[in-house]
């Protein structure tokens, strides 16, 4: 790996080595991190690579299990959030972190109004905050309540009190998500000011472009591991990617594609989709989208974080309400899902990639997580009776290879894969004919991983229709029969899965030729 | 006069179609009151009288203290259900004070603290061990009531002279009408947290707090001092409004003020401060207050309407501004 | 001498699985509540039969606390499904007005057929009040804390004005049996409390119902993508708490042949709370207990007992209460178990410390 050779001014900022654990999990591992004065420095990686338990670690709201944090060359650790403000170091979080209740200049001078004889002096305080949000080129009255603005405002807002403490640290963490381009334009101009003036900015996007408009360096991390310190200038967007995705080194066979080729010998006109989406979207969240879905077939999303693959599920699945477009299941007559439960009811099934916070019931046992589904359906008056119950328990304990396989340890008590695992089987349980997996083998461990690949492309054989979507595009690859490539909340290609590898569809995505078998052979 | 400062803003936005919605429940409280009194003057002869409203003041100044209390915790979205057998104790703590000959100031300086600290107890185990507001004051309502009984089962008379000379005293105003101290000082008890809440950094800090506390916690806020403060400040507020309501009833009594939590979380709600904390003003409050007054004045004035249905009203009052907020709430 | 460091080691690790047992704490408190009775008056134990009844004192806690319990049952559902029920007070109110009024007004006033139908309009009435904290909690979206304070506001004065303000008393053997009959020699109140009790351990345990509370309860949202219908889970708890709630307030209106719109189960809601946290139910909702559910009423009614058989004045329960509920929430409560742990062994935090694994996720 190629570092890039800077003879820098002394950091800001200095990270080394340092190592957070969450429970089993390696949030980040021996990660190193240079901030220096006047640079914008983006932090790039997929989700979960790391990257905001890094902004964490270095502001104060995680502690760090070892490692070293200088500032300025002197060695420190931040108890809280406030302490790294003090000492110059303001955070501007992906959510907006304000208070909607307050004004507009409450919310960037709270904590350090300017005072006269202990009353706060709402005159001077709106003055000042005029005056900053003017340097932002941002008109609004700064006496107005914060919740009656757009988000895109508040996410200016929010920048305005970070730039507003006179930070020599300046960290962005998607500031950019929420904004159109004039206010991005806007967001530079301030950032390039600020840059020259000195300071320190870190930014976090996942809109590639963006990155390497307004980024000098980048710091690459995957899966709590730095994979790379570049300077922008002589990356490519295609490396980057790569970097960021990274490659299953793990030959796994291609899997067999024989249901492919059945089914493309029946012209796609002709068949019947199991599931169709006609202009499916919803603001903010995804263009209008048409999507075929058929049986024994499996449809692969790719695109990178953010560009509308898990939205893209969630409206095929009612989770979301869509503001246009129709979903037509088996051709019925044209409407939309109300809700998960009526999409279930039409044998529908959905795997949240939020594992935690969607799916797993964390305190009840294995044997009630994986039934769940089916006495959701079946309501409370009518139980799955005893005999159903572990017969069905211990099929898809054996199926699905789940360990340890005692259905009455709480769900907490296994490992993600497994826990993933028990997540499938309540799904295949209630037999749906449509399975839509957003990010199945997420964080989860290499054996399981291959063990769910297997099972999808099962489940396609006997006539199942999978929406499989995931970061990881060899993954991707390997499964589907047909691909969806997404960028930037739109659909941007569709095509048969054949002769298709990595480098194509990264080409698709980045609209950049070349790979990364050429690179290593001019690094070579 | 801040009322009226609101209500011309008010209709300055109103012509460009955007209310300023945080004012809307307070002037929709103080809307009712005033069509209350209205009403009320238009069917019962000397309803419309100033002096009845001067005494609704009266009757009602401990609630008004215990509903200024109420508010800051409920800004931070917390809840108080102690304050009531709060003024139970403050009033028994006054009475056997005063009994054992203990000075006036030293009396109420013993009940004040009392007060807050039971407030400080409580604030220190919401925000230290997480315990949920509800839980913890309810504890802490048991333990005030425990703590009646422990210093005397039966009602205490209070015969002090000075404690009597204040709880009749009143000052004249231009007209013939009187207004009784105690009202003042409620009022002054408004005025004062009134202008904590809007021009203090602490004040700020609540209301920042109940907008969203981590986001608070991220700004770098002193969550933990705001947060065990409006505890204390509602025990506080408790305490005088045991005190006033010692002046009121000249006694101390372990049953005084059962269920006063209740009427005070109404008046502040009905007053506009929404429940889930971040918005509503003092002043609301105090309508919130006057409006329950109010409906017991109709009721006593009526005579043929029976007691039960100022409970009734309450209640119905309490769910209209609940729903309604709900509903702007989810709007936004 | 291995064998006894064997069975010593054995002996431990059982200790140690009983003391973090959540019922642990609350047995200890209650054996240690009897034993303190024991001491006070020898004869507490002692259990008698009069007249084909059972008489003691063991007998009249359970009697005594039979209101107590069944809102405590109904209310336990409720907090399972990270709701709380402010009203169930007023509701107990209500039934009971709603019954002796049906009665005083009836011109068969003593029959036992007036009574039944009494009984059913007001257990009717009670369904009504359900549904609407329901409505209120799962069609609104309003907190369920704030939903119930209406009900808990006004339920009162509808109570009042449903027996007119009056202490209505009445004169009607049946359905003062509820309080004071017997059954096969034991209190008729607590075998209903104890009936329902069973019944709800029954439901809910050999139908899907606890399951889908539970769900509910502990993940809102991954309950909504498995398809678990949230809406009706709500209203079907909500009404059920109302039912106990009524039937408690008909006991005890029959206990005093009377209804007093003003101070029937008053402050029963908290009591209930209370019972309903003593025995580990978290009021953050999810897993509950009935079964600890039941300790904790007993707990209550056994304190409420001892303390005048210990010469203490009864008012004073209130402190001890207060104690209790203290003491119960810090054993609950992460944050001072954290602290106590470090305290003892510096034994890390367990790593399934929430706030962290949210970082993950």
């Amino acid at each position: 790996m190629t570092q890039a050779d800077v003879t820098p001014p002394r950091p800001v900022v200095e990270m080394l080595d340092v190592s957070i654990t969450f429970g089993a999990v390696r949030a980040l591992d021996d990660v190193s991190l240079r901030l220096l004065p006047g640079e914008v420095h983006a932090l790039m990686g997929e989700n979960g690579a790391g990257k905001s338990t890094l902004i964490k670690a270095l502001t104060g709201v995680y502690t760090i299990d070892s490692g070293r944090v200088q500032v300025d060359g002197a060695e420190t650790q931040f108890a809280t959030p406030a302490a790294a403000q003090r000492a110059g170091i303001s955070t501007v979080y992906q959510e907006v972190n304000l208070v909607p209740n307050l004004t507009v200049a409450e919310n960037m001078l709270l904590g350090r109004e300017p005072r006269r004889l202990g009353r706060i002096d709402r005159r001077e305080m709106n003055r000042r905050a005029a005056t900053s949000l003017r340097a932002l080129g941002i008109e609004i009255d700064p006496g107005s309540e914060l919740g009656s603005h757009p988000i895109a405002v508040q996410q200016l807002v929010a920048i305005a009190r970070a730039v507003d403490t006179d930070a020599r640290v300046l960290i962005l963490d998607e500031p950019t998500s929420s904004l159109d381009a004039d206010e991005v334009a806007r967001l530079f101009e301030v950032m390039r000011r600020l840059r020259d003036q000195g300071t320190a900015i870190v930014f976090v996007s996942h809109f590639l472009d963006q990155v390497f408009e307004i980024s000098d360096r980048m710091t690459i991390l995957r899966n709590g591991r730095v994979v790379g310190e570049r300077l922008v200038e002589g990356t490519t967007q295609l490396e980057l990617v790569q970097l960021m995705i990274g490659r299953d080194l793990q030959v796994l066979d291609r899997l067999d594609h024989a249901v492919q080729e059945a089914a493309d010998d029946v012209p796609a006109e002709k068949r019947l989709p199991v599931l169709s989406a006609v202009g499916l979207g919803r603001k903010g969240s995804l263009e209008a989208t048409d999507l075929n879905l058929y049986a024994g077939e499996v449809v692969g999303i790719a695109g990178l974080l953010g560009s509308g693959r898990t939205e893209l599920a969630r409206l095929l699945f009612g989770a979301d309400a869509p503001d246009t477009g129709e979903l037509m299941v088996r051709g019925s007559s044209r409407r939309r899902l109300r809700s998960p439960r009526h999409a279930i009811d039409r044998k529908l099934a959905f795997c949240s990639e939020d594992r935690k916070a969607e799916g797993v019931f964390e305190e009840l046992s294995v044997a009630d997580n994986m039934l769940l589904g089916l006495q959701a359906s079946r309501g409370w008056l009518r139980p799955i009776p005893t005999a159903t119950r572990s017969t069905l328990v211990e099929e898809f304990l054996t199926a699905l290879d789940i360990r340890p396989a005692d259905p009455s340890l709480p769900m907490r008590s296994l490992s993600g894969g497994n826990q993933q695992k028990v997540l499938l089987a309540r799904w295949l349980i209630t037999q749906p004919d449509v399975l839509l997996l957003d990010e199945p083998t997420r964080g989860i461990d290499i054996g399981a991983k291959t063990q769910i690949q297997q099972l999808v492309a099962d489940l396609a054989e006997k006539g199942m229709s999978v929406v499989f979507i995931s970061a990881e595009l060899e993954e991707v690859l390997r499964l589907s029969h047909r691909l969806v490539v997404l960028k930037d909340r739109r659909k941007i290609a569709e095509r048969p899965n054949r002769g298709i590898d990595v480098n194509d569809v990264l080409e698709i995505i980045t609209g950049e030729p070349g790979g990364l078998a050429e690179k290593e052979r001019a690094d070579a | 006069m801040s009322v009226t400062m609101v209500e011309e803003g008010l209709l300055a936005r109103a012509a460009r179609f955007s209310p300023p919605r945080r004012y809307l429940p307070v002037l929709g409280t103080f809307a009712l009151f005033i069509g209350m009194f209205g009403v009320g003057g238009l069917r019962y002869e000397g309803f419309a009288d100033p002096q009845v409203f001067l005494t609704l003041l009266l009757d009602n100044a401990f609630l008004i203290v215990l509903a200024v209390g109420m508010t800051f915790v409920i800004l931070t979205g917390g809840i108080d259900l102690s304050v009531g057998s709060n003024v139970a104790l403050s009033t028994l703590i006054a009475a056997r004070t005063l009994e054992l000959g203990l000075p006036v100031v030293a009396v109420v300086l013993v009940v004040l603290l009392a007060g807050t600290l039971l407030g400080t107890a409580m604030g220190l185990l919401i925000h230290y061990f997480d315990i949920q507001p509800f839980i913890a004051t309810l504890a802490g309502m048991f333990l005030a009531r425990g703590l009646c009984y422990l210093i005397s089962v039966d009602s205490i008379p209070i015969k002090d002279e000075t404690f009597s000379a204040i709880a009749f005293g009143s000052i004249t105003l231009p007209g013939g009408y009187y207004l009784g101290w105690t009202a003042v000082f409620a009022l002054v008890i408004v005025a004062v947290a009134a202008y904590v809440l809007s021009s203090t950094r602490f004040g700020r800090t609540v209301y920042a707090l109940g907008g969203s506390e981590p986001s608070a916690l991220l700004m770098g806020l002193p969550v933990a001092a705001t947060k065990v403060g409006v505890y204390a400040i509602s025990g506080l507020c408790a305490a005088l409004g045991g005190l006033l309501f010692a002046l009121y009833t000249l006694s101390g009594y372990s049953l005084h003020a059962v269920g006063m939590e209740l009427d005070a979380i109404a008046a502040v709600v009905i007053g506009g401060t929404l429940l889930t904390g971040g918005r509503g003003f003092v002043i609301g409050s105090l309508l919130g207050v006057l409006v329950l007054g109010t409906i017991q004045t109709f009721i006593s004035f009526d005579g043929t309407l029976s007691s039960w249905w100022t409970r009734i009203s309450i209640g119905v009052l309490v769910l209209v501004f609940v729903v309604a907020q709900r509903v702007l709430t989810r709007r936004s | 001498m291995p064998e006894t460091v064997r069975t010593g080691r054995v002996g431990r690790a059982l200790r140690a699985r009983a003391i973090a047992h959540h019922l642990f704490w609350p047995l200890v408190a209650l054996g240690a509540l009897l034993v303190v009775n024991l001491i006070a008056t020898p004869t507490f134990f002692n259990v008698r039969i009069q007249d084909g009844h059972l008489f003691g004192s063991l007998v009249d806690i359970v009697r005594n606390g039979a209101p107590v319990l069944l809102v405590a049952i109904g209310m336990t559902l409720v907090i399972a499904t990270r709701g709380i029920d402010l009203s169930v007070g007023a509701v107990a109110a209500i039934a009971g007005a709603v019954a002796c009024v049906y009665i005083v007004k009836s011109p068969a006033d003593g029959a036992a057929g007036t009574a039944a139908v009494a009984i059913t309009m007001a257990l009717a009435v009670c369904v009504a009040l359900g549904r609407w904290n329901g409505f209120l909690v799962s069609v609104l979206g309003i907190q369920p804390i704030i939903a119930t304070l209406v009900l808990m506001v006004a339920g009162r004065g509808i109570a009042m004005l449903v027996t007119g303000g009056q202490i209505t008393t009445v004169n009607n053997d049946s359905f003062g049996a509820l309080a004071s009959g017997h059954l096969l020699t034991l209190p008729v109140a607590a075998l209903i409390a104890l009936g329902v009790f069973a019944a709800t351990q029954i439901v809910v345990r050999r139908t899907a119902l606890g399951l889908l509370i539970e769900s509910v309860g502990i993940n809102p949202e991954a309950s909504r993508l498995a398809g678990v219908r949230s809406r009706t889970i709500i209203w079907t708890v909500y009404v059920f708490a109302a039912l106990c709630a009524g039937t408690a307030g008909l006991i005890i209106a029959a206990n005093t042949h009377s209804v007093n719109a003003n101070s029937l189960g008053l402050w029963i809601e908290l009591d209930a709370i209370l019972a309903v946290v003593i025995g580990g139910t978290s009021l953050a909702g999810g897993r509950f207990s009935l079964t600890g559910t039941l300790v904790g009423a007993l707990l209550i009614a056994t304190l409420t007992r001892t303390i005048p058989n210990i010469g203490i004045p009864a008012e004073a329960n209130y402190l001890f209460k207060a104690l209790v509920v203290v003491i119960v929430c810090l054993l609950q409560s992460p944050k001072a178990r954290a602290v106590l742990q470090r305290r003892g062994d510096r034994t890390p935090p367990s790593p399934s410390a929430p706030s962290r694994e949210e970082a993950v996720a």
